[in-house]
Protein backbone atom coordinates (compact mmCIF):
# COMPACT_ATOMS: atom_id res chain seq x y z
CA UNK A 1 0.00 0.00 0.00
CA UNK A 2 1.23 3.50 -0.78
CA UNK A 3 2.68 5.38 2.15
CA UNK A 4 0.29 8.30 2.34
CA UNK A 5 1.83 9.75 5.47
CA UNK A 6 4.66 11.75 3.94
CA UNK A 7 2.43 13.54 1.47
CA UNK A 8 -0.18 14.26 4.11
CA UNK A 9 2.00 16.15 6.58
CA UNK A 10 1.42 19.90 6.65
CA UNK A 11 4.71 21.44 5.53
CA UNK A 12 3.92 25.16 5.57
CA UNK A 13 3.28 27.43 8.53
CA UNK A 14 -0.44 27.20 9.29
CA UNK A 15 -2.01 30.65 9.55
CA UNK A 16 -5.26 32.04 10.90
CA UNK A 17 -8.19 32.26 8.51
CA UNK A 18 -10.03 35.40 9.67
CA UNK A 19 -13.81 35.08 9.81
CA UNK A 20 -16.82 37.28 10.55
CA UNK A 21 -16.33 36.88 14.30
CA UNK A 22 -12.69 37.91 14.46
CA UNK A 23 -11.62 39.85 11.34
CA UNK A 24 -11.37 43.11 13.33
CA UNK A 25 -8.65 41.52 15.44
CA UNK A 26 -6.51 40.86 12.38
CA UNK A 27 -7.28 44.25 10.81
CA UNK A 28 -5.95 45.82 14.02
CA UNK A 29 -2.77 43.73 14.14
CA UNK A 30 -2.03 44.74 10.53
CA UNK A 31 -1.98 48.33 11.81
CA UNK A 32 0.28 47.34 14.71
CA UNK A 33 -2.51 47.46 17.28
CA UNK A 34 -3.58 44.77 19.72
CA UNK A 35 -7.31 45.09 20.26
CA UNK A 36 -9.62 42.87 22.27
CA UNK A 37 -13.38 42.86 22.51
CA UNK A 38 -14.75 44.73 25.52
CA UNK A 39 -18.36 44.66 26.66
CA UNK A 40 -20.08 48.02 26.12
CA UNK A 41 -22.39 47.45 29.08
CA UNK A 42 -20.28 45.98 31.89
CA UNK A 43 -16.78 46.67 30.62
CA UNK A 44 -15.55 43.07 30.77
CA UNK A 45 -12.70 42.30 28.35
CA UNK A 46 -12.73 39.05 26.43
CA UNK A 47 -10.58 36.97 24.11
CA UNK A 48 -11.03 34.91 21.91
CA UNK A 49 -13.60 36.97 19.97
CA UNK A 50 -17.25 36.06 20.50
CA UNK A 51 -20.64 37.68 19.87
CA UNK A 52 -21.72 38.27 23.49
CA UNK A 53 -20.40 38.99 26.97
CA UNK A 54 -20.30 35.91 29.25
CA UNK A 55 -20.77 38.16 32.31
CA UNK A 56 -23.87 40.19 31.37
CA UNK A 57 -24.89 38.68 27.99
CA UNK A 58 -24.82 42.04 26.26
CA UNK A 59 -24.19 41.77 22.55
CA UNK A 60 -22.88 45.34 22.42
CA UNK A 61 -19.12 45.61 22.41
CA UNK A 62 -16.16 47.49 21.04
CA UNK A 63 -12.71 46.49 19.86
CA UNK A 64 -10.58 48.35 22.41
CA UNK A 65 -6.87 48.93 22.46
CA UNK A 66 -4.86 46.71 24.78
CA UNK A 67 -1.82 48.12 26.59
CA UNK A 68 0.02 45.14 25.11
CA UNK A 69 1.48 44.49 28.55
CA UNK A 70 1.18 41.19 30.35
CA UNK A 71 2.93 38.59 32.44
CA UNK A 72 3.84 34.99 31.65
CA UNK A 73 1.21 32.75 33.22
CA UNK A 74 2.43 29.40 31.92
CA UNK A 75 4.76 28.09 29.25
CA UNK A 76 6.29 25.08 27.58
CA UNK A 77 9.57 24.55 25.80
CA UNK A 78 8.91 22.45 22.71
CA UNK A 79 11.60 19.92 21.80
CA UNK A 80 9.50 18.01 19.29
CA UNK A 81 8.01 16.22 17.59
CA UNK A 82 6.26 19.22 16.10
CA UNK A 83 5.19 20.47 12.67
CA UNK A 84 7.91 20.86 10.00
CA UNK A 85 7.31 24.63 10.00
CA UNK A 86 8.64 24.83 13.56
CA UNK A 87 11.29 22.10 13.40
CA UNK A 88 14.21 24.48 12.79
CA UNK A 89 13.28 26.45 15.90
CA UNK A 90 13.41 23.67 18.50
CA UNK A 91 13.72 24.06 21.39
CA UNK A 92 11.29 26.98 21.25
CA UNK A 93 8.97 28.51 23.81
CA UNK A 94 5.23 28.92 23.75
CA UNK A 95 3.74 31.08 26.47
CA UNK A 96 0.35 31.84 27.93
CA UNK A 97 0.34 35.52 28.83
CA UNK A 98 -2.14 37.01 31.27
CA UNK A 99 -2.68 40.46 29.79
CA UNK A 100 -3.25 43.56 31.92
CA UNK A 101 -6.85 43.51 30.73
CA UNK A 102 -7.33 40.12 32.37
CA UNK A 103 -7.49 37.98 29.23
CA UNK A 104 -5.16 35.11 28.36
CA UNK A 105 -3.22 35.16 25.10
CA UNK A 106 -1.00 32.43 23.69
CA UNK A 107 2.10 33.27 21.69
CA UNK A 108 5.88 33.24 21.99
CA UNK A 109 8.51 35.42 23.66
CA UNK A 110 11.01 36.14 20.90
CA UNK A 111 13.96 37.56 22.87
CA UNK A 112 14.24 34.95 25.57
CA UNK A 113 16.26 31.76 26.03
CA UNK A 114 14.21 28.77 27.21
CA UNK A 115 15.86 28.68 30.63
CA UNK A 116 15.19 32.38 31.24
CA UNK A 117 11.41 32.19 31.19
CA UNK A 118 9.76 32.62 34.58
CA UNK A 119 6.23 32.70 35.83
CA UNK A 120 5.15 36.33 36.17
CA UNK A 121 7.83 37.63 33.80
CA UNK A 122 6.70 40.97 32.30
CA UNK A 123 6.31 40.93 28.51
CA UNK A 124 4.93 43.29 25.88
CA UNK A 125 3.28 42.67 22.54
CA UNK A 126 5.14 43.15 19.26
CA UNK A 127 3.85 42.67 15.73
CA UNK A 128 5.28 40.29 13.17
CA UNK A 129 3.82 40.53 9.64
CA UNK A 130 3.69 37.14 7.93
CA UNK A 131 1.91 38.06 4.70
CA UNK A 132 -0.37 40.80 3.35
CA UNK A 133 -3.30 39.67 5.48
CA UNK A 134 -1.86 38.23 8.64
CA UNK A 135 0.27 39.93 11.26
CA UNK A 136 0.92 37.72 14.28
CA UNK A 137 1.22 39.08 17.81
CA UNK A 138 4.41 37.96 19.57
CA UNK A 139 6.03 39.17 22.80
CA UNK A 140 9.34 40.54 24.02
CA UNK A 141 10.55 40.98 27.55
CA UNK A 142 9.67 44.24 29.24
CA UNK A 143 12.69 44.85 31.45
CA UNK A 144 11.31 48.16 32.72
CA UNK A 145 8.13 46.72 34.22
CA UNK B 1 -30.67 9.52 44.11
CA UNK B 2 -29.52 8.86 40.62
CA UNK B 3 -32.24 7.62 38.24
CA UNK B 4 -29.84 5.38 36.38
CA UNK B 5 -28.51 3.71 39.54
CA UNK B 6 -27.90 0.00 39.00
CA UNK B 7 -30.32 -0.17 36.05
CA UNK B 8 -27.63 -1.18 33.54
CA UNK B 9 -24.60 -3.45 33.66
CA UNK B 10 -21.53 -4.04 31.57
CA UNK B 11 -21.74 -7.66 30.64
CA UNK B 12 -19.27 -8.08 27.79
CA UNK B 13 -15.79 -6.79 27.00
CA UNK B 14 -13.68 -7.45 23.94
CA UNK B 15 -10.55 -6.20 22.25
CA UNK B 16 -8.03 -6.77 19.50
CA UNK B 17 -4.38 -7.30 20.26
CA UNK B 18 -2.73 -3.95 21.02
CA UNK B 19 0.35 -3.04 19.01
CA UNK B 20 2.43 -0.16 17.71
CA UNK B 21 1.37 -1.26 14.23
CA UNK B 22 -1.16 -3.93 13.27
CA UNK B 23 -1.45 -2.89 9.63
CA UNK B 24 -5.22 -3.25 9.79
CA UNK B 25 -8.08 -0.87 9.13
CA UNK B 26 -10.00 0.70 12.00
CA UNK B 27 -13.15 -0.95 10.63
CA UNK B 28 -11.61 -4.41 10.75
CA UNK B 29 -10.25 -3.90 14.27
CA UNK B 30 -13.60 -2.55 15.48
CA UNK B 31 -15.43 -5.62 14.20
CA UNK B 32 -13.03 -8.00 15.93
CA UNK B 33 -13.43 -6.16 19.25
CA UNK B 34 -17.23 -5.99 18.92
CA UNK B 35 -17.64 -9.68 18.09
CA UNK B 36 -15.25 -10.54 20.90
CA UNK B 37 -17.31 -8.49 23.38
CA UNK B 38 -20.50 -10.23 22.22
CA UNK B 39 -18.89 -13.63 22.68
CA UNK B 40 -17.67 -12.61 26.11
CA UNK B 41 -21.22 -11.60 27.05
CA UNK B 42 -22.73 -14.69 25.47
CA UNK B 43 -24.94 -12.80 23.03
CA UNK B 44 -25.26 -12.62 19.27
CA UNK B 45 -24.18 -9.39 17.53
CA UNK B 46 -27.74 -9.35 16.13
CA UNK B 47 -29.01 -8.55 19.62
CA UNK B 48 -27.30 -5.15 19.70
CA UNK B 49 -30.03 -2.50 19.48
CA UNK B 50 -28.09 0.56 20.62
CA UNK B 51 -24.72 2.08 19.75
CA UNK B 52 -22.76 4.78 21.53
CA UNK B 53 -19.50 5.87 19.99
CA UNK B 54 -17.09 8.79 20.15
CA UNK B 55 -17.88 11.45 17.56
CA UNK B 56 -14.25 11.09 16.42
CA UNK B 57 -14.84 7.41 15.70
CA UNK B 58 -14.51 6.66 12.01
CA UNK B 59 -16.54 3.44 12.03
CA UNK B 60 -20.12 4.65 11.74
CA UNK B 61 -23.57 3.15 12.17
CA UNK B 62 -23.84 2.25 8.50
CA UNK B 63 -20.64 0.24 8.67
CA UNK B 64 -21.82 -1.43 11.87
CA UNK B 65 -25.19 -2.37 10.42
CA UNK B 66 -23.38 -3.88 7.45
CA UNK B 67 -21.68 -6.44 9.71
CA UNK B 68 -24.04 -6.84 12.67
CA UNK B 69 -26.79 -8.21 10.43
CA UNK B 70 -29.26 -6.38 12.61
CA UNK B 71 -31.82 -3.93 11.19
CA UNK B 72 -33.01 -3.01 14.68
CA UNK B 73 -30.58 -0.36 15.91
CA UNK B 74 -32.68 2.02 17.97
CA UNK B 75 -30.66 4.22 20.29
CA UNK B 76 -27.54 5.81 18.82
CA UNK B 77 -25.43 8.63 20.18
CA UNK B 78 -21.88 9.90 20.17
CA UNK B 79 -19.83 11.81 22.69
CA UNK B 80 -17.83 14.86 21.83
CA UNK B 81 -14.28 16.09 22.40
CA UNK B 82 -12.27 12.91 22.26
CA UNK B 83 -10.87 11.65 25.53
CA UNK B 84 -13.32 13.68 27.58
CA UNK B 85 -16.06 11.43 26.25
CA UNK B 86 -14.16 8.22 26.99
CA UNK B 87 -16.46 7.29 29.86
CA UNK B 88 -19.42 9.48 28.88
CA UNK B 89 -20.15 6.72 26.35
CA UNK B 90 -21.00 4.43 29.28
CA UNK B 91 -23.21 7.10 30.88
CA UNK B 92 -25.17 7.36 27.62
CA UNK B 93 -25.48 3.60 27.38
CA UNK B 94 -26.86 3.43 30.93
CA UNK B 95 -29.26 6.30 30.18
CA UNK B 96 -30.59 4.55 27.09
CA UNK B 97 -31.18 1.34 28.99
CA UNK B 98 -32.70 2.94 32.07
CA UNK B 99 -35.07 4.94 29.82
CA UNK B 100 -36.07 1.86 27.85
CA UNK B 101 -34.71 3.21 24.59
CA UNK B 102 -32.51 0.18 24.07
CA UNK B 103 -31.80 -3.15 25.70
CA UNK B 104 -28.32 -4.08 24.50
CA UNK B 105 -25.97 -1.20 23.83
CA UNK B 106 -22.60 -1.43 22.13
CA UNK B 107 -19.83 0.96 23.14
CA UNK B 108 -16.59 0.83 21.19
CA UNK B 109 -13.51 2.63 19.93
CA UNK B 110 -11.08 1.67 17.19
CA UNK B 111 -7.85 3.49 16.54
CA UNK B 112 -4.94 3.23 14.15
CA UNK B 113 -2.53 5.68 15.68
CA UNK B 114 0.90 4.11 15.32
CA UNK B 115 3.52 5.92 13.21
CA UNK B 116 3.15 3.29 10.52
CA UNK B 117 -0.58 2.78 10.84
CA UNK B 118 -2.82 2.52 7.85
CA UNK B 119 -4.23 5.85 6.69
CA UNK B 120 -7.97 5.95 6.30
CA UNK B 121 -10.78 8.03 4.94
CA UNK B 122 -10.59 10.59 7.67
CA UNK B 123 -7.70 12.88 8.57
CA UNK B 124 -7.83 11.57 12.12
CA UNK B 125 -7.20 7.97 11.06
CA UNK B 126 -3.66 6.76 11.04
CA UNK B 127 -0.53 8.30 12.44
CA UNK B 128 -0.57 11.66 14.09
CA UNK B 129 -3.62 13.83 13.52
CA UNK B 130 -1.76 17.08 14.27
CA UNK B 131 0.67 16.48 11.40
CA UNK B 132 -2.25 17.16 9.08
CA UNK B 133 -3.21 20.54 10.48
CA UNK B 134 -5.07 22.71 7.99
CA UNK B 135 -2.90 25.38 6.36
CA UNK B 136 -5.65 27.95 6.95
CA UNK B 137 -7.12 27.79 10.41
CA UNK B 138 -10.73 28.97 10.67
CA UNK B 139 -11.33 27.51 14.16
CA UNK B 140 -10.01 28.16 17.61
CA UNK B 141 -6.69 26.52 16.84
CA UNK B 142 -5.82 29.71 14.92
CA UNK B 143 -5.00 31.25 18.31
CA UNK B 144 -2.20 28.83 19.15
CA UNK B 145 -1.09 26.66 16.21
CA UNK B 146 0.61 29.56 14.34
CA UNK B 147 2.77 30.05 17.44
CA UNK B 148 3.99 26.45 17.49
CA UNK B 149 1.48 25.11 20.01
CA UNK B 150 0.38 22.30 17.75
CA UNK B 151 -0.24 19.13 19.71
CA UNK B 152 -2.06 17.87 22.77
CA UNK B 153 1.19 17.13 24.58
CA UNK B 154 2.36 20.72 24.10
CA UNK B 155 -0.94 22.07 25.39
CA UNK B 156 -0.92 19.69 28.33
CA UNK B 157 2.61 20.78 29.14
CA UNK B 158 1.27 24.30 29.68
CA UNK B 159 -1.41 23.02 32.08
CA UNK B 160 1.11 20.78 33.81
CA UNK B 161 3.44 23.76 34.31
CA UNK B 162 0.64 25.68 35.95
CA UNK B 163 0.00 22.79 38.35
CA UNK B 164 3.70 22.82 39.24
CA UNK B 165 3.54 26.57 39.92
CA UNK B 166 0.36 26.51 41.97
CA UNK B 167 0.53 23.14 43.66
CA UNK B 168 4.17 22.09 43.69
CA UNK B 169 4.03 18.94 41.60
CA UNK B 170 7.42 17.90 40.22
CA UNK B 171 9.15 15.41 37.95
CA UNK B 172 9.60 12.88 40.75
CA UNK B 173 5.82 12.84 41.15
CA UNK B 174 5.31 12.44 37.40
CA UNK B 175 7.97 9.72 37.31
CA UNK B 176 6.25 7.82 40.11
CA UNK B 177 3.06 7.66 38.04
CA UNK B 178 5.00 6.39 35.01
CA UNK B 179 6.89 3.75 37.01
CA UNK B 180 3.85 2.38 38.87
CA UNK B 181 1.78 2.28 35.70
CA UNK B 182 4.60 0.40 33.94
CA UNK B 183 4.75 -2.08 36.82
CA UNK B 184 1.11 -2.84 36.12
CA UNK B 185 1.77 -3.19 32.39
CA UNK B 186 4.64 -5.61 33.03
CA UNK B 187 2.10 -7.98 34.58
CA UNK B 188 -0.35 -7.67 31.67
CA UNK B 189 0.45 -9.80 28.60
CA UNK B 190 -1.80 -7.53 26.47
CA UNK B 191 0.25 -4.42 27.27
CA UNK B 192 2.44 -2.97 24.55
CA UNK B 193 5.14 -1.63 26.92
CA UNK B 194 6.40 -4.34 29.24
CA UNK B 195 10.05 -3.43 29.88
CA UNK B 196 10.51 -2.46 33.53
CA UNK B 197 11.05 1.29 34.10
CA UNK B 198 12.89 3.00 36.93
CA UNK B 199 12.59 6.58 38.10
CA UNK B 200 16.03 7.15 36.58
CA UNK B 201 14.77 5.81 33.24
CA UNK B 202 11.91 8.28 33.43
CA UNK B 203 14.17 11.22 34.20
CA UNK B 204 16.57 10.21 31.40
CA UNK B 205 13.85 10.01 28.75
CA UNK B 206 14.01 12.84 26.26
CA UNK B 207 12.12 16.06 26.78
CA UNK B 208 9.12 16.36 24.45
CA UNK B 209 7.47 19.56 25.65
CA UNK B 210 9.07 20.74 28.88
CA UNK B 211 8.02 19.79 31.57
CA UNK B 212 6.71 16.62 29.85
CA UNK B 213 9.21 13.90 28.93
CA UNK B 214 8.68 10.96 26.61
CA UNK B 215 7.77 8.68 29.53
CA UNK B 216 5.18 11.19 30.73
CA UNK B 217 3.22 10.70 27.50
CA UNK B 218 0.77 8.04 26.44
CA UNK B 219 1.96 5.59 23.82
CA UNK B 220 0.53 5.62 20.28
CA UNK B 221 -0.94 2.30 19.25
CA UNK B 222 -3.30 0.37 17.01
CA UNK B 223 -6.20 -1.51 18.47
CA UNK B 224 -9.87 -1.53 19.29
CA UNK B 225 -12.00 -2.37 22.25
CA UNK B 226 -15.71 -2.76 22.90
CA UNK B 227 -18.17 -3.17 25.74
CA UNK B 228 -21.70 -4.56 25.84
CA UNK B 229 -24.10 -2.85 28.23
CA UNK B 230 -27.50 -4.32 29.03
CA UNK B 231 -30.18 -4.19 31.71
CA UNK B 232 -29.36 -5.54 35.16
CA UNK B 233 -32.04 -8.21 34.84
CA UNK B 234 -30.74 -9.44 31.52
CA UNK B 235 -27.13 -9.26 32.69
CA UNK B 236 -27.93 -11.62 35.54
CA UNK B 237 -28.99 -14.26 32.99
CA UNK B 238 -25.75 -13.92 31.03
CA UNK B 239 -22.48 -15.62 31.77
CA UNK B 240 -20.29 -12.89 33.28
CA UNK B 241 -20.36 -11.25 36.68
CA UNK B 242 -22.26 -8.01 35.91
CA UNK B 243 -20.47 -4.73 36.48
CA UNK B 244 -23.37 -2.49 37.45
CA UNK B 245 -23.29 1.12 36.40
CA UNK B 246 -24.04 2.42 39.88
CA UNK B 247 -23.73 6.13 39.10
CA UNK B 248 -22.86 8.30 36.16
CA UNK B 249 -22.40 12.00 35.53
CA UNK B 250 -21.39 14.42 32.80
CA UNK B 251 -20.08 17.98 32.80
CA UNK B 252 -18.77 20.50 30.32
CA UNK B 253 -16.77 23.58 31.08
CA UNK B 254 -13.16 23.29 30.08
CA UNK B 255 -11.10 21.72 27.44
CA UNK B 256 -7.65 21.55 26.19
CA UNK B 257 -7.95 23.32 22.82
CA UNK B 258 -9.23 26.50 24.40
CA UNK B 259 -6.34 27.09 26.73
CA UNK B 260 -7.56 30.58 27.40
CA UNK B 261 -10.89 29.23 28.57
CA UNK B 262 -9.21 26.71 30.83
CA UNK B 263 -6.95 29.23 32.50
CA UNK B 264 -9.70 31.81 32.94
CA UNK B 265 -11.87 29.45 34.98
CA UNK B 266 -11.01 28.40 38.53
CA UNK B 267 -9.67 24.87 38.67
CA UNK B 268 -12.32 23.91 41.22
CA UNK B 269 -15.08 24.63 38.71
CA UNK B 270 -13.50 22.43 36.10
CA UNK B 271 -15.67 19.80 34.48
CA UNK B 272 -14.03 16.79 36.15
CA UNK B 273 -14.42 18.41 39.56
CA UNK B 274 -18.13 18.87 38.94
CA UNK B 275 -18.52 15.31 37.63
CA UNK B 276 -16.92 14.07 40.84
CA UNK B 277 -19.23 16.12 43.04
CA UNK B 278 -22.30 14.86 41.17
CA UNK B 279 -21.17 11.25 41.48
CA UNK B 280 -20.55 11.44 45.21
CA UNK B 281 -23.77 13.34 45.87
CA UNK B 282 -25.97 11.07 43.77
CA UNK B 283 -24.50 7.82 45.06
CA UNK B 284 -23.98 8.64 48.70
CA UNK B 285 -20.51 7.21 48.30
CA UNK B 286 -17.20 8.98 48.67
CA UNK B 287 -13.66 8.68 47.36
CA UNK B 288 -12.74 6.50 50.34
CA UNK B 289 -15.26 3.86 49.22
CA UNK B 290 -13.50 3.20 45.91
CA UNK B 291 -11.38 0.06 45.64
CA UNK B 292 -9.67 1.18 42.42
CA UNK B 293 -9.51 4.13 40.04
CA UNK B 294 -9.32 4.30 36.25
CA UNK B 295 -8.54 7.65 34.76
CA UNK B 296 -7.51 9.13 31.46
CA UNK B 297 -3.74 8.88 31.77
CA UNK B 298 -2.71 10.62 28.56
CA UNK B 299 0.04 12.28 30.59
CA UNK B 300 1.42 11.39 34.01
CA UNK B 301 0.62 14.83 35.41
CA UNK B 302 -3.04 14.35 34.55
CA UNK B 303 -3.27 11.28 36.75
CA UNK B 304 -2.18 13.53 39.61
CA UNK B 305 -4.71 16.19 38.60
CA UNK B 306 -7.44 13.53 38.31
CA UNK B 307 -6.71 12.27 41.83
CA UNK B 308 -7.29 15.83 43.02
CA UNK B 309 -10.26 16.59 40.77
CA UNK B 310 -12.20 13.54 42.00
CA UNK B 311 -11.40 14.22 45.65
CA UNK B 312 -9.02 11.33 46.33
CA UNK B 313 -6.40 13.89 47.34
CA UNK B 314 -6.39 17.56 48.20
CA UNK B 315 -4.82 20.00 45.74
CA UNK B 316 -1.09 19.50 45.74
CA UNK B 317 -1.27 16.11 47.43
CA UNK B 318 -1.76 13.98 44.33
CA UNK B 319 1.93 13.97 43.50
CA UNK B 320 3.12 12.94 46.97
CA UNK B 321 0.34 10.30 46.99
CA UNK B 322 1.74 8.77 43.79
CA UNK B 323 5.30 9.05 45.06
CA UNK B 324 4.35 7.13 48.22
CA UNK B 325 3.10 4.21 46.10
CA UNK B 326 -0.58 5.05 46.44
CA UNK B 327 -1.41 3.99 42.87
CA UNK B 328 0.02 0.47 43.05
CA UNK B 329 -2.23 -2.59 42.86
CA UNK B 330 0.13 -4.13 45.39
CA UNK B 331 -0.84 -2.42 48.62
CA UNK B 332 -1.43 1.11 47.33
CA UNK B 333 -4.30 3.03 48.88
CA UNK B 334 -5.92 3.55 45.47
CA UNK B 335 -4.81 1.07 42.80
CA UNK B 336 -5.00 3.05 39.56
CA UNK B 337 -4.94 1.94 35.92
CA UNK B 338 -3.97 -1.60 36.85
CA UNK B 339 -3.80 -2.60 33.17
CA UNK B 340 -0.87 -0.27 32.55
CA UNK B 341 -3.16 2.46 31.32
CA UNK B 342 -2.62 4.53 28.24
CA UNK B 343 0.93 5.20 29.34
CA UNK B 344 1.94 1.55 28.92
CA UNK B 345 -0.91 -0.80 27.89
CA UNK B 346 -2.41 0.93 24.84
CA UNK B 347 -3.98 4.21 23.80
CA UNK B 348 -7.50 3.31 22.72
CA UNK B 349 -8.76 6.79 23.58
CA UNK B 350 -9.35 5.80 27.19
CA UNK B 351 -11.74 2.93 26.56
CA UNK B 352 -9.13 0.26 27.37
CA UNK B 353 -9.04 1.58 30.94
CA UNK B 354 -12.79 1.00 31.30
CA UNK B 355 -12.30 -2.60 30.15
CA UNK B 356 -9.83 -2.97 32.99
CA UNK B 357 -12.34 -1.45 35.42
CA UNK B 358 -14.73 -4.25 34.43
CA UNK B 359 -12.00 -6.88 34.89
CA UNK B 360 -11.36 -5.62 38.42
CA UNK B 361 -15.07 -5.93 39.21
CA UNK B 362 -15.08 -9.46 37.79
CA UNK B 363 -11.88 -10.41 39.59
CA UNK B 364 -9.96 -11.21 36.41
CA UNK B 365 -7.27 -8.51 36.23
CA UNK B 366 -3.64 -9.53 35.93
CA UNK B 367 -3.07 -7.08 38.80
CA UNK B 368 -6.19 -7.93 40.73
CA UNK B 369 -7.19 -5.85 43.73
CA UNK B 370 -8.56 -8.16 46.47
CA UNK B 371 -12.31 -7.90 47.09
CA UNK B 372 -12.74 -5.22 44.48
CA UNK B 373 -16.40 -4.17 44.58
CA UNK B 374 -16.53 -0.46 43.71
CA UNK B 375 -14.42 1.41 41.15
CA UNK B 376 -14.46 4.82 39.52
CA UNK B 377 -13.75 5.17 35.81
CA UNK B 378 -13.30 8.71 34.49
CA UNK B 379 -12.75 10.41 31.13
CA UNK B 380 -10.10 13.00 30.37
CA UNK B 381 -10.11 15.75 32.97
CA UNK B 382 -9.51 18.62 30.60
CA UNK B 383 -12.43 18.26 28.21
CA UNK B 384 -16.18 18.13 28.69
CA UNK B 385 -16.08 14.86 30.52
CA UNK B 386 -17.95 12.08 32.29
CA UNK B 387 -17.39 9.27 34.75
CA UNK B 388 -19.09 6.21 36.19
CA UNK B 389 -18.98 4.26 39.42
CA UNK B 390 -19.09 0.53 38.72
CA UNK B 391 -20.28 -1.91 41.37
CA UNK B 392 -20.14 -5.69 41.52
CA UNK B 393 -23.66 -7.11 41.45
CA UNK B 394 -24.35 -8.89 44.70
Amino acid sequence: MTDLREGAITQILPLPQPNLDNQEFYEATRRGELRFQRCARCGTWRHYPRPACPECHSREYGWELSTGQGRVYSWTIVYGPTLPAFQDDVPYNVVDVLMEEGVHFQSQVLDCQPEEIREGMPVEAIFVPVDDDITLVKFRRNRDA
Amino acid sequence: MNELQDKAAITGIGQTPYSKGLGRSEYDMAVEAIFSACEDAGISPREIDGVVRYDMENVDEEQLLAVLGNPEIRYQASTSWGGGGAVSVLVHAALAISAGLAETVLVFRSRARGKKSVYGKDPKQGGRYWERTEAHLPGLNQWHVPHGLVTAFQEMAMITRRHMIEHGSNEDHFGAVAVTTREHACRNPQAVMRQPMTLEDHHASRMIADPLRLFDCNIETDGACALIVTSRERARDLKQVPALIHAGALAAGSHHIRLSTLFSRPRDQDSAVRVGRQLWQSSGLGPGDMDAFFCYDFFTSFVIIALEDYGFCKRGEGGPFAEAGGLSFDGGRLPTNTNGGQLSEAFIHGLNNSLEAVRQIRGTSTSQVPDCELVLSAGANTDPTGAVILRRDS
